[in-house]
């Protein structure tokens, strides 16, 4: 153990009081939307807002959400199709671009890298993606939450920097005995990668999960949109007035323990799974940090 | 040697050597990778429609056109020149969002750049592994949240009626306190919730520079009777300065992107003036508005002008002798 003088004490005790502060700073909204999701509508009256702590539990927002409206229950459904598709989609597109990107001797690889190093920097903007996407047809279908983002470049680059760390002779040695491009592909490549397939796939998982600018501006029919947009509705609406979808029970619980409670059911997910995909994210960080 | 291995001298995966002429040599390589670029091919097609369309769609910044025409109307449209450049430089929100723009995204580097480095400083002096790994996997739990249940968070702490921190406020000093919609503490809250989600997150590459700094020099050091802020002064800072040098440069490059999903969803009517950006501005005249061509040549002055910034911070970056992005 390290021997501090008193000074060094001192402010090693002033960083832990520092970071739990802060760990209290990460943890404390979850802990008011938790407990506002469970308080009544009496309750809500009495104490005039969000809470720390509930009085009393009341389930009556949840009951709301799962039991007496479909909307939630679609809304879901409609997420979990673009995490499940979508992240298929983007993993497929993202691994095949990237594998051949990969290939040191093939012919016009150098253009191709730019041509894709170019849309990151330069973009024609909001207003022709989205002519774009209308003049595809793809407005109000589950494929415009899929197609437009089909490859992230970034991603996609990452990807290719894993490919070309493996040792190449290892394929030309398949290659030798007779195996073909895509035996070697599927036999070879993809089972030495799946430690940064998965690390790529949970980048696009989450960020299908959190998206809803997209939906926001492609989606106008009620059964087709997203849970993030659902919340999003309900938090701009300052009262029951404009949640005409979910309001259709007589005596509603207070809007912010409904809000809370949407927050929470769409959140949970997220809250169990990253404890343990953060250290694959890390490390897809750490890839991307290091270029090639 | 195997007779197999002589036939393929450098046993390499290559078109076998000919003595065709540079052209037929070039085809047959091509050719003889010819399920690569069967395999780069979907991704090809992907960057033109969704990527390379859109770039060429920036016409419509330089004509008028309908919101109603669809494709025929776009190709049909008038050309009007640098009308709707003229228009957006002479008008009097250019200024505000300019100013709102480099402003808010000024104050998140101001705040939001040195605290992922103090952050990670104080949890190298963490000697507790358990609770150092604590401290960490929670502080990345803002950045796996979207932005729509952020927002939500914030609602919930400073809500003008019913935000916690709101209630506690206007009990203990008596007046009424409203952030969401108070033009002076708006942009505040934007840049504290910027802080938040990113503090942790953002420390991860500093945490990483830091776990490769040799452990010996500390020890060195400690013989030589520094202390332990002397250490941090001297080695640990030095030694992810050129980290820091990077994200910085990133930072600038990005001086144009104020956070606008962050804005579009906290903002509204009351704080426009202190918080309405170029993207959100692109956004409402463009979609809500309905005025494309107008919206497009707002979001094309935006593009070019963070292409310059990219490259004014890339070259910079070459210049102080760190590799940039290029």
């Amino acid at each position: 153990m390290l021997k501090l003088s008193r000074n060094e004490k001192f402010a090693h005790t002033t960083i832990y009081l520092l970071l739990i502060l802060l760990t209290l700073a990460f943890l404390i909204p979850f802990i008011i939307v938790f407990s506002t999701s469970f308080i009544s509508d009496a309750e809500f009256a009495r104490r005039g807002g969000y809470v720390l702590y509930p009085e009393a539990f009341s389930t009556g927002a949840y009951d709301i959400l799962f039991g007496r409206s479909k909307v939630i229950l679609n809304a879901y459904g409609v997420t979990l199709f673009r995490v499940v598709v979508g992240t298929g989609f983007n993993l497929a597109f993202t691994i095949t671009m990237a594998y051949a990107l990969a290939k040191r001797d093939l012919p016009g690889r150098v253009p191709l890298t730019i041509f894709v190093f170019i849309t990151m920097v330069f973009s024609g903007g909001l207003i022709p993606r989205f002519l774009l996407v209308d003049a595809l047809g793809l407005r109000n279908t589950l494929w415009s939450m899929v197609f437009p983002g089909l490859i992230n470049a970034w991603n996609m680059l990452i990807m290719r920097n894993f490919f070309m760390s493996l040792p190449e002779e290892l394929f030309d040695a398949a290659i030798v005995d007779g195996a073909s491009p895509p035996t070697v592909l599927l036999r070879i490549v993809l089972p030495l990668s799946m430690p940064v397939i998965a690390t790529i796939g949970l980048f696009y998982a989450v960020w299908h999960w959190n998206s809803w600018f997209d939906a926001a501006i492609y989606i106008d029919k009620s059964h087709l949109k997203p849970m993030q947009i659902i919340l999003r509705s309900l938090l701009e609406t300052t009262n029951m007035q404009g949640l005409e979808e979910l309001a259709f029970i007589e005596d509603p619980p207070p809007a912010a323990s409904l809000r809370s409670a949407l927050i929470i059911v769409s959140t949970v997910p997220v809250l169990f799974i990253y404890p343990f995909v953060q250290r694959y994210f890390v490390k897809g960080i750490m890839i991307g940090g290091i270029k090639g | 040697m195997t007779a197999r291995s002589s036939m393929m001298p450098n046993n390499r995966y290559s078109p076998p050597a000919t003595s065709d002429g540079k052209w037929r040599r070039l085809l047959k390589r091509i050719w003889f990778y010819r399920f690569y670029y069967l395999l780069a091919l979907p991704g090809i097609l992907y960057f033109i429609i969704f990527h390379y369309l859109p770039m060429i769609g920036i016409v419509i910044a330089f004509k008028d056109i309908s919101p109603f025409g669809g494709v025929t109307g776009i190709i049909e449209a008038p050309w009007v020149g640098l009308k709707h450049f003229n228009r957006f430089f002479n008008s009097i929100f250019f200024w505000n969002v300019i100013e709102n723009t480099v402003v808010i995204s000024g104050l998140k580097i101001i705040f939001g750049f040195p605290a992922p480095i103090i952050f990670a400083l104080m949890l190298n002096e963490v000697f507790r592994v358990k609770f150092k790994r604590f401290v960490q996997t929670v502080s990345y739990l803002p950045h796996f949240i979207s932005w729509v249940v952020t927002t939500g968070l914030v609602t919930a702490l400073v809500a003008t009626s019913g935000g916690l921190f709101t209630e506690f406020l206007n009990e203990l000093t008596g007046e009424r306190w409203t952030f969401l919609t108070n033009p002076d503490q708006f942009r505040g809250i934007l840049t504290l919730t910027h802080v938040w989600k990113t503090i942790g997150w953002s420390s991860i590459l500093y945490l990483a520079a830091m776990s490769a700094i040799d452990p010996a020099l500390y020890e060195a050091a400690a013989i030589d009777g520094a202390n332990r802020y002397q250490m941090a002064r001297h080695i640990t800072i030095p030694s992810i300065a050129f980290v820091i040098t990077i994200l910085f440069i990133f930072e600038i490059g990005n001086l144009l992107d104020a956070g606008f999903e962050q804005i579009l969803l906290l903002y509204s009517p009351a704080v426009y003036s202190v918080s309405d950006i170029i993207d959100t501005y692109v956004y409402r005249e463009g979609l809500l508005g309905l005025k494309y061509s107008f919206a497009a040549a707002v979001g094309l002055f935006k593009g070019v002008m963070a292409f310059l910034f990219l490259i004014a911070a890339n070259t910079l970056a070459n210049r102080l002798g760190q590799p940039g992005l290029w």
